[in-house]
């Protein structure tokens, strides 16, 4: 309760139910219309500063406000309320500014991508190929192709691989100096850099294969160097959460280890390890560099990844950005259709991915 | 082994004065209840004190502990023990905490083993079989001793049904739908819960109350038909009221199960327990000991060594 409240008018009007609801906890405060009230004068001051430069620049707007309503709301809550609630609410000022600022991104990054990838949205991209394409027109079928190959490919050797390692780890290693340096070792693969993934199963193909060896494949080990470490560590962290009591419970039936392992552990924990591989989906999924390396650059359609050249998205943008047809405008236009289409299958993939796991997640959980 | 069938049990739902009646109360209200012929064999040593308690049955299921010495890697946790559990009755294990009375309870069915670097030295013998023989399997050991834990815990991804099948579906038992139905509610009939579930059986198990939940696990515990429960301070989680229903519950499967369980609530073993063994421990980083093992009543009442009766009368340290 503020002693305020007894002399100074409540800046909180409180003409609906909710806010008098609330007010009576806090009365005398600026909870409500007064913070809001606060936020419309930064906004305010905000907008001003295109007088002296004469321009609306959002990206100025937004800090100038960001940091006026920090400022303001400290100032305004130390004189109307307390000093310890001035204090909480510089705290929650500067928490929401920051998680304002890192969305910030994010919607500018989606809107482009919405914004300029729609001028190619059309049947045309998705079911034409770039083969004796110079000019305007095109598609990126053949990429789309082969991002589904090579992804596929990647998550089914990664998938296996991280998940049985994560299990070993969990359920088998303890604290082995085995499991020990395999956790070390997973912790090095999740820093190696892309391209350099890409290097080593170039240079694997190479030795089996002979110089200028390019196919789908030796893209997807490369990207399977990147994507298991991800697996692992996700895996490891869900099967660490199923409580060991179900475990006591399945082995005091006499059940043996690895059916405990895989009818009580894996069901347990099966709606976050999908998200986690679906995470490292994502991860891999926008690679470029280990590609260019290793599945090279192709203007058609490859069914085939044991060889040949093989295209994905990433690589296809990178590609109709760097090496543009006459006119430029039309390469530029793919590229952001490209980028927009594999913002769409990772948006997909997370949907399925919650819809999977909240219809695999253990019921008494939810 | 000729067990008889757990029959239809009535569900004596329990009244707040029942929490507050003495043992003898405890007493009339099982012989109330004692109509039911299985229970005839306890009810008969109950009530004459000619039988001598400590003396072993020669019934299946008696289980004979030799010098047991129980060690986690260097540490020993328990130290020459020797016991009799006798079947057809419930055995109380009491102790202060960390004197290894759960460690001795888990070495009855080899759960001590899934910790890392566990191992034992004597035997466990159980109808005439030393539990830790060279060629026992503890997975086929666990299938005849069951064990109930100190926490609730049914599995979350199964339904109320599916837990009590668990012991057998997670062994990949076949069986059809009648006999599955049979069990399920013949299980929770003996674990008289099979009233208060038998509308919402596919419901996941971890809807159901604390109590509740216990009483699910003793039925998934009872289903796969084990010939020894070990409890693990099962009601210490638990309400007055659902504790109560879990110890009638347990008056009522001694008949057909060699009981044994370990708990803190010394009252919990006056009121259950035939015999009752008190584990003591010297001080930290020393194994625990059984220093006596006699009739409940002769350990609440006059146990014979001086730090059984520190304990019980709560003098204890």
């Amino acid at each position: 309760m503020s002693r305020t409240a007894e002399y100074l008018p409540s800046l909180d009007t409180g003409s609906d139910d909710h806010r008098q609801d609330h007010d009576k906890i806090t009365s005398g405060s600026l909870a409500g219309r007064g913070m809001l009230g606060v936020f419309g004068v930064a906004v305010v001051v905000g907008a001003l500063t295109w007088l002296p430069f004469g321009s609306v620049n959002w990206a100025r707007w937004i800090v100038v406000t960001l940091i006026s309503y920090i400022v303001g709301t400290y100032a305004v809550a130390r004189i109307v309320e307390s000093p310890r609630q001035a204090t909480d609410r510089l705290a929650t000022a500067v928490v929401s500014s920051a998680f304002a600022l890192v969305l910030l991104p994010l919607i500018s990054v989606i809107w482009t991508v919405i914004d300029k990838g729609s001028n190619r949205f059309d049947w045309q991209f998705y079911s034409q190929t770039m083969r004796g394409v110079v000019g305007e027109g095109g598609g990126a079928y053949h990429a789309i192709i082969g991002t589904l190959i090579i992804t596929g490919l990647t998550t089914l050797f990664a998938v296996p691989f991280g998940l049985l390692t994560a299990i070993y780890l969990v359920e088998y290693g303890g604290n082995s100096r085995f499991a020990k340096a395999v956790t070390g070792l997973v912790d090095v693969m999740t820093g190696i850099p892309s391209i350099v993934a890409g290097l080593f199963a170039y240079a694997l193909f190479v030795l089996i294969d002979g110089p200028g060896h390019r196919s789908g494949l030796a893209g997807a080990i490369a990207l399977t160097l990147l994507m298991t470490p991800v697996v692992v560590r996700a895996s490891e962290e869900m099967l660490r959460l199923v409580p060991n009591e179900l475990r006591e419970a399945s082995y005091a039936l006499g059940v043996p280890k690895w059916k405990t392992i895989v009818k009580v552990v894996l069901p347990t924990a099966i709606a976050g390890i999908l998200t986690g591989i679906v995470l490292a989906i994502a991860r891999v999924i926008g690679e470029t560099a280990p590609l260019l390396v290793t599945a090279g650059l192709a203007q058609g359609t490859n069914w085939n990844p044991l060889d040949g050249r093989m295209t994905t998205l990433p690589v296809y943008t990178y590609q109709a950005y760097k090496f543009p047809t006459l006119p430029p405008q039309a390469s530029i236009d793919r590229a952001w259709a490209a980028a927009l289409t594999l913002v769409i299958i990772v948006a997909v993939l997370f949907t399925a991915a919650r819809l999977l796991s909240s219809i695999l997640k253990p019921q008494g959980l939810k | 082994m000729n067990r008889p069938t757990i029959s239809s049990v009535s569900s004596a739902r329990s009244s707040p004065q029942h929490q507050q009646s003495t043992q003898t109360h405890r007493l009339q209200n099982g012989e109330a209840n004692m109509t039911d012929s299985r229970l005839g064999t306890s009810a008969a040593s109950a009530e004459s004190a000619a039988v001598d308690l400590n003396a072993p049955v020669d019934l299946p299921n008696r289980i004979d502990v030799a010098d047991l010495n129980i060690f986690y890697g260097d540490f020993q946790a328990v130290e020459n023990v020797s016991m009799t559990i006798n079947p057809q009755s419930i055995t109380a294990l009491i102790g202060p905490s960390g004197c290894g009375k759960s460690t001795f309870l888990r070495s009855l069915n080899r759960m001590h083993e899934v910790i890392n670097g566990a191992y034992v030295k004597g035997s466990v013998l159980i109808n005439g079989h030393d539990l830790y023989g060279p060629s026992v399997d503890p997975v086929a050991v666990r299938r005849k001793i069951g064990m109930v834990f100190q926490r609730p815990n049914p599995f979350p991804t199964m339904s109320i049904a599916d837990n009590v099948l668990a012991g057998m579906r997670l062994n990949s038992r076949r069986t059809n739908r009648p006999d599955a139905e049979d069990l399920v509610e013949k299980s929770l009939r003996g674990a008289n819960l099979w009233n208060e579930v038998k509308d919402r059986l596919g419901k996941p198990g971890s809807s159901l109350s604390g109590g509740q939940q216990q009483r699910l696990c003793i039925a998934r515990a009872i289903a796969v038909s084990p010939d020894v429960l070990l409890m693990d301070e099962p009601c210490s989680a638990l309400d007055p009221i659902s504790t109560l229903a879990i110890e009638e519950l347990m008056l009522e499967l001694k008949s057909n199960y060699n009981i044994v369980i370990v708990t803190h609530n010394m009252q919990q073993a006056a009121r259950v327990s035939d015999r009752t063994g008190f584990f003591n421990i010297e001080g930290t980083g020393k194994p625990g000991k059984l220093i006596e093992m006699d009739a409940t009543e002769k350990i609440f009442s006059n146990p014979g060594e001086q730090e059984t009766q520190d304990y019980v009368t709560g003098r204890f340290g």
